[in-house]
């Protein structure tokens, strides 16, 4: 199906991805506008970046997030490799059906019932919200995208190389250490970054369940969005943009780097 | 031997253990909280609902507990018609965004399918893109083009086809614009997947037997993306009906959907157990979509031979 496209085709790719990319490319360029109008260019200026960078409450919020991000994402990579390898190697056990559905519902559920649920548990429990409850949310709400990620892979996985290990005497999690999971790593680490990048974006969860002392960076913006478009939120947005845009193209290298191991093999 | 097999129950245990009990923990047991706080009655005090069972070891006290739980908040809900108008208006902009969805994304999707081998990667990476990208920012990103001095104000006014700048912001359409907008991805990937898979040689087969392109299309592609389409919109149509960034940012005070409304029943009328009882109400109206999915599904395997 190497046929050259129609120009149906081609109109339907141009105008999708113009829409698609269109009103983030005019986000981008607007933060360098020294005018505060939208409408009017009033010449290139960094100002509004070094505006931001004086901007003591978008810092701060700036390096919550950063840190519930990365303690998020390391616990959901752990939890959610190890739900994807009970999905795929463990066959039927107890519970497997309300497994999956715990699994997959998180992914489509309503961000609103999510964070009330678990703030109500929150509270239940005595715990103080801060810090640590908004690191549990985004835990529970991260380690099932994560779970799909690594389950596509192992999926796809060759079993033989693992009993291959083990039938030269290697224990199962000495299998799992030196032949699964340098084979899966790309995709663990592509979980990583979608935790990642999806703990750095959550307004709703994080709103329900943080305190004071641990204001997001999405809650920053919220709020400043609610008063009025601000260019320093232009300028916050683009590097946070400029962020995820990298970690999607180290993902999809790595991910590459992986399927060629993958043929390798 | 036997050792070995106890390191494989043990490793077993932890793999499956671990993840199950997380998820018990932080995504079951809350659901059972929504619902017990449901039925609760607000209060000024730490929590803001009782009754609050304090021993659990005390019959009396478990027995006033249960008899202090009632369905007050299911009836204010069921009464009063802001939340009756709530729920409707999000079925329908679900509905409405997932049809156009559906009709925006499935050309997208069918001219990615379409595509050279070699540049489909490409496609669904800058497909994908936009979905990592924050999700607040780029409903955020729209306020600048929507409002009456906005980009697209501007631009109406410079090409000359309005004389007055358009309300668009604050209103329906620019929360129907902005869902498109968000879950256009959403939409494209599944479409995308059934339609790549989709062997070629059908169509030409079809077309052979001497069918025009168009019932080609019709008789064949259509009703083999079916669940690539049924998937893009369940996908999409189950998280806008609780969407709340959309409309509290881009929306009008007279754009009502249910998240919202639980969003300010929680925020700022502090009162949780009647959220508590419009999350129950949320989860009610979602699983009606679920059950006929699964339906859909089931009749699926049993029409196969």
């Amino acid at each position: 199906m190497s046929r050259r496209l129609s120009w149906l085709n081609v109109t339907a790719l141009t105008f999708g991805f113009a829409f698609l990319y269109l009103p983030i490319l005019l986000l981008v360029i607007y933060s360098f506008n020294a005018s505060q109008l939208v409408t009017v260019w009033g010449g290139f200026s960094t100002k509004w970046y070094a505006a931001l960078v004086r901007n003591e409450a978008l810092r701060d919020a700036a390096w919550v997030t950063l840190r519930v991000g990365f303690l998020c994402a390391t616990v959901a990579t752990i939890l959610g490799t190890l739900a994807a390898i009970a999905l795929v190697r463990h066959g039927r056990f107890r519970g497997r059906t309300l497994f999956t559905g715990m699994v997959y519902a998180p992914l489509v559920m309503p961000e609103v019932i999510t964070g009330l649920s678990l703030l109500l548990l929150f509270v239940a429990a005595g715990l103080d919200r801060g810090f640590g409850t908004v690191t549990l949310a985004h835990i529970t709400l991260t380690m099932c995208f994560v779970t799909v990620v690594v389950q596509s892979r192992l999926v796809s996985f060759d079993r033989a190389l693992e009993e291959a290990a083990m039938d030269l005497g290697a224990t199962p999690l000495r299998a799992f250490l030196s032949v699964t999971l340098p084979l899966i790593l790309p995709a663990v680490a592509a979980g990583f970054l979608l935790a990642f990048t999806l703990s750095l974006d959550d307004l709703v969860i994080a709103s329900f369940t943080s305190g004071p002392g641990a204001t997001t960076l999405p809650m920053r913006i919220y709020s400043q969005v609610r008063l009025g478009v601000t260019p320093e939120i232009n300028a916050a947005s683009t590097l946070l943009i400029a962020l995820v845009s990298a970690g999607v193209i180290v993902a999809a290298l790595l991910t590459k780097r992986s399927a060629h191991l993958q043929g390798r093999v | 031997m036997a050792v070995a097999s106890l390191r494989e129950r043990a490793g077993r245990a932890i793999v499956i253990g671990l993840p199950y009990l997380w998820l018990a923990i932080f995504f079951l047991l809350p659901f059972l909280m929504v619902l017990r706080i449901s039925l609760s009655d607000p209060v000024t005090a730490q929590p803001p609902y009782e009754p609050v069972l304090r021993r659990w070891t005390s019959l009396a006290e478990w027995r006033e507990f249960l008899l202090g739980l009632d369905f007050d908040n299911f009836e204010t809900l069921w009464s009063d018609d802001l939340y009756w108008r709530a729920a409707l208006s999000s079925l329908e902009i679900a509905l409405v965004s997932t049809g156009a969805l559906l009709l925006l994304g499935y050309p997208i999707a069918y001219a990615m399918a379409r595509a050279p081998e070699r540049t489909r990667p490409l496609l669904v990476a800058l497909v994908i893109l936009p979905f990592w990208t924050s999700f607040l920012i780029r409903v955020y990103a729209w306020i600048a083009i929507l409002k009456p001095e906005g980009l697209l104000n501007a631009f109406l006014l410079w090409l000359g086809v309005i004389a007055q700048p358009l309300a668009i912001l604050n209103t329906p359409n620019a929360v129907y614009l902005g869902i498109v907008y968000a879950y256009l991805p959403f939409m494209i990937l599944p479409l995308y997947a059934s339609l790549e898979r989709l062997d070629p040689t059908l169509i030409e087969a079809a077309q052979d037997l001497g069918s025009t392109p168009s019932k080609a299309f019709w008789t064949v592609t259509v009703p083999l993306s079916l669940p690539g389409v049924v998937a893009g919109a369940l996908l999409c149509f189950i998280p806008i009906v609780g969407e709340f960034v959309i409309p509290d940012l881009l929306g009008g005070s007279d754009t009502l959907m249910i998240g919202r409304t639980l969003w300010s029943e929680f925020f700022s009328n502090r009162d949780w157990p009647l959220a508590s009882a419009v999350a129950v109400v949320l989860l009610l109206i979602l699983v009606i979509p679920i059950v006929v999915y699964r339906e859909i599904e089931a009749q699926r395997w049993e029409a196969q031979p």
